[in-house]
């Protein structure tokens, strides 16, 4: 934001000048720096309450936490009031609150348009992409908090650390020993199976489904949904042939794999990219099982 | 490793609006499956006070003067055993409807309509359980 710039060069000056006593300019720039907080915080008094008088506004409630922050520690509720614009997402609610009256207020965010995976949220109830959520299909005051059964950094921003585990415990990447005879041969992939796959390519990592599951919730090894989708997305990939798939298949079967899932369906409800998450499983408990099971 | 925040009851709260129908049947077969496990033992247990019954006359069994006739009838008279009766047919209906919701749902069949055949189980039980009332009624005023 420009806004931040001139403070930041304020204060580069100010460690330069720091092995100096206190200069009469520099209790100047002190003066004139308190004096615009005042100004600031007066200014976004007023925002919040013309915002707040005002019909056309959202009332955002936003869970708000700081570990490092004094006054923070304690988890609590912000209210915002947010003029309402067409078209208008939870995202972009947020980021009004956060431009205008707190820029304090964190969360991730980065394209804007349900491709980066960033901005998954607990939004009402619901674990939601908070850019590809409309305002006008929320009840009022909209309640936003970080994802459930993750731990909170910062206000909205939980760790994901551990769905990047579960994700990359699967090898979510592609594998084979069979190629094709010329050199310089394409790999092809025919179209039924490309079109087999289709769903299970389109995760973006955003963590709704994990965060939606009751069982990973009790199970930490359990690799969740998403990592499960992806095993599945190579796995049913003819491209990378027998052997793998039975490595695949060795990871998919494990004690914390698929036979895990209790088919709750809670994942396939929030999946922002519609994700028939439940289908996959069951398909690949299915495939487990005629694996182990060769009576034919 | 992710250990969950806890947000107290804000979170607990959360958590019920955000529950849909394929979690409420998780839930209900959950509760379903023990209550029916408790009733088969306490079934066990009542119906064995009466073996004794195995050594008596021909004619107290006719007369139905037997511990095992007596027990039932006795039982059978209490208004609250009927009502329980009823609660029990449509715990079993419902496990059993939902119960095959879930076996077909384990051979992938039916995925797209999970929520709708979990609809379809309650009101079945509901209509079944409705039905049943003045077979299990019947006598006990
Ligand atoms: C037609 C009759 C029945 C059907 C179709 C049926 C079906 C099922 C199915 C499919 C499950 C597994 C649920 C899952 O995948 O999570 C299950 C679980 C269970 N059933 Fe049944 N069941 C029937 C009768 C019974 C009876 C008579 C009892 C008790 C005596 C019973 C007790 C249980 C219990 C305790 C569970 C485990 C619940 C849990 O997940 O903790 N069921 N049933
Ligand atoms: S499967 Fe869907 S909900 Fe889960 S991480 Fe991928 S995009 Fe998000
Ligand atoms: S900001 Fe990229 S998915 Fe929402």
């Amino acid at each position: 934001m420009s806004t931040q710039i001139p403070k930041q060069t304020e204060e580069s000056t100010e460690t330069e000048a720091e092995t100096q006593p206190a200069s009469k300019g520099e209790e100047r720039r002190a003066e004139k720096r308190r004096r615009a907080a005042e100004r600031r915080e007066q200014r976004q008094e007023e925002e919040a309450e013309k915002a707040a008088a005002d019909e056309s506004t959202v009332e955002l409630k936003v869970f708000r936490y700081d570990p490092q922050v004094e006054g923070k520690q304690e988890p609590r509720f912000d209210t915002f009031h947010v003029p309402f614009t067409k078209g208008m997402t939870v995202l972009d609610a947020l980021m009004y609150a956060r431009d205008t009256y707190d820029s304090s207020l964190t969360f991730r965010h980065s394209c804007r348009q349900a491709v980066c995976g960033s901005d998954a949220m607990f939004v009402n109830g619901g674990q939601k992409l908070a850019c590809k959520t409309q305002i006008s299909d929320l009840e009022e005051p909209v309640r936003v908090e970080p994802l459930p059964h993750a731990e909170v950094t910062k206000d909205l921003v939980v760790d994901m650390e551990h769905f990047y585990e579960q994700m990359e415990a699967v090898e979510p990447y592609f594998q084979t020993d069979e190629y094709p005879d010329g050199e310089l041969e394409e790999q092809r992939q025919d179209r039924a199976n490309r079109e087999k796959i289709k769903m299970s390519t389109r995760c973006i990592w955003c963590g709704a489904c994990m965060s939606s599951c009751n069982i990973a919730a009790g199970d930490n090894e359990y690799l969740g949904p998403a990592a499960i989708n992806k095993a599945y997305r190579f796995a049913m990939d003819e491209r990378e042939g027998e052997e793998m798939k039975q490595k695949r298949l060795e990871i998919i079967e494990q004690e914390h794999g698929v036979w895990r899932c209790q088919t709750q369906f809670s994942c396939t409800e929030v999946c922002p990219k519609d994700i028939p998450l439940t289908e996959h499983i069951q398909e690949l408990k299915r495939e487990a099982v005629k694996n182990n099971l060769k009576f034919w | 490793m992710s250990q969950s925040y806890n947000r107290g009851l804000i979170e607990d709260f959360a958590r019920w609006r955000e529950f849909e129908a394929g979690m409420w049947a998780w839930i209900f077969h959950k509760f379903t499956g023990w209550v029916l496990i408790g009733y088969l033992f306490t079934h066990i247990a009542v119906l064995s006070t009466g073996i004794p019954a195995a050594g008596a006359s021909e004619a107290a069994i006719a007369a139905g003067n037997d511990v095992y006739t007596q027990t039932i009838v006795s039982l059978e008279g209490l208004l609250l055993v009927r009502l329980l009766e009823v609660g029990l047919l449509a715990v079993a209906v419902f496990h059993m409807l939902n119960g095959t919701r879930l076996l077909l749902t384990d051979l992938g069949i039916g995925l797209d309509a999970q929520d709708k055949s979990f609809y379809a189980s309650l009101i079945l039980t509901g209509a079944i359980t409705v039905a049943s009332v003045p077979t299990f009624i019947a006598g006990a005023f």
